[in-house]
């Protein structure tokens, strides 16, 4: 029986949204931001979290989302560069203990996982995915479709 | 010295022409392909488009044999992310950051990136100076931020009034650099006595600056 976690999750876009609603759906406390409030109707309107509206680099929002109390932050906005920003503020300022975000640029993937960001780089997943799947190759170990290789990711 | 500018709005634009006329090998990086051609008009072959937040945009132009970078976009996560990756990756020596929001200065400091210039800090600080008396103004930062240059200015109660330099005991770590009287900068030796609405401007260690503010100011 795993715990309750305290969640906060920057970006209600597609995978913000599907996020907040697994694990609000399974007892955890989830929190929400975005600056603009259309994107909330991605939750429905059955969404037990919270939501909050406004910028997700800014002290008092993040403050309102609960990041003081959070176990894990997560920054899913369409900019690579908010998403890096805000978990490093995540991380040095509120010392949240978890801290991921996904980077579509492959390099930039691989730089701030070199510093000791957890980023999850969607490209290069759906990519090898894909191509395995062009291949007949049996999808396989998710780690190898997670790791980042700066050669590969040169184009 | 190669200066990489990073952002090619007035700041980055004039920054640049400076920098030229100063004799330095420059690199002005914009990403908006109007605004380059435009910028390019003027500047020639110092421009060059793209974006500086792309790692492959900095191999190309030539990011590790840089100087300096300065990072002067409007958006405090890209010029955030220009430096990271300029001191991190490129081991660029110095990485200089526009910061918009002052409150984003925190972060910028605590990830390494020391040298930041917030317009909003300064013109805020310029105000203040005009209107505070006995209350300790940051003149400039040095360094880490860790020492700093700061301006006192002697109100009618402030304490040591009538006193000379040698009488007054100041915290360890400070010292006095200069005293400002009718325009004139005196420099300090054991004599010079402090008189109201001298501008005292000293060296201290951020940790020291409240101490410092009850030697001149007097405590409240």
């Amino acid at each position: 029986m795993s715990e309750s976690k305290n969640v906060v999750i920057l970006g209600c876009g597609r995978i913000g949204a599907t996020l907040a609603r697994s694990m609000a759906k399974e007892g955890h406390n989830v929190s929400i931001i975005d600056r603009n409030n259309d994107a909330f109707r991605r939750l429905g309107i059955d969404f037990p979290g919270n939501k909050i509206l406004g910028n997700g680099i800014d002290d008092a929002v993040l403050k309102k989302a609960g990041i003081e109390k959070a176990d894990a932050f997560v920054a899913v906005t369409n900019g690579d560069n908010t998403n890096i920003m805000s978990v490093q503020i995540a991380k040095e300022k509120f010392k949240v203990p978890q801290v991921i975000t996904r980077i579509y640029d492959p390099i930039r993937a691989c730089a701030y996982r070199e510093l000791g960001i957890e980023t999850i780089c969607t490209t290069m997943i759906g990519a090898r995915l894909i191509k395995d799947h062009i291949m007949g190759i049996e999808l396989g170990n998710m780690a190898e479709y997670c790791a980042l290789s700066d050669d590969e990711a040169v184009l | 010295m190669y200066v990489i500018v990073a952002g090619g709005g007035k700041i980055g634009h004039y920054l640049t022409r400076a920098l030229l006329d100063a004799n330095h090998e420059v690199l002005l990086v914009e990403k908006d392909r109007g605004r380059a051609d435009y910028l390019a008009e003027e500047l020639g072959e110092a421009v060059a488009r793209g974006d500086a937040c792309e790692v492959r945009t900095m191999r190309e132009i030539g990011m590790e044999r840089a100087d300096v970078v300065v990072a002067v976009t409007g958006e405090d996560e890209d010029n955030l992310v220009i430096c990271q990756m300029a001191k991190l990756r490129f081991r660029v020596p110095r990485a200089i950051a526009r910061v918009n929001n002052p409150e984003n200065v925190d972060i910028f400091q605590r990830l390494g990136i020391d040298t930041t210039v917030s317009s909003t800090k300064i013109i805020f600080n310029l105000i203040e100076q005009q209107i505070e008396t006995n209350e300790v103004i940051l003149l400039a930062p040095l360094q880490r931020g860790n020492i700093e240059i700061v301006e006192v200015d002697l109100g009618p109660d402030s304490p040591v009034l009538g006193k000379r330099i040698g009488q007054v005991i100041l915290p360890n770590e400070t010292l006095v650099i200069s005293i400002v009287r009718d325009g004139h900068a005196i420099l300090p030796n054991i004599d010079v006595d402090f008189r109201q609405g001298d501008s005292v401007i000293a060296l201290v260690t951020a940790e020291r600056e409240t101490q410092l503010r009850d030697v001149f100011g007097g405590v409240r």
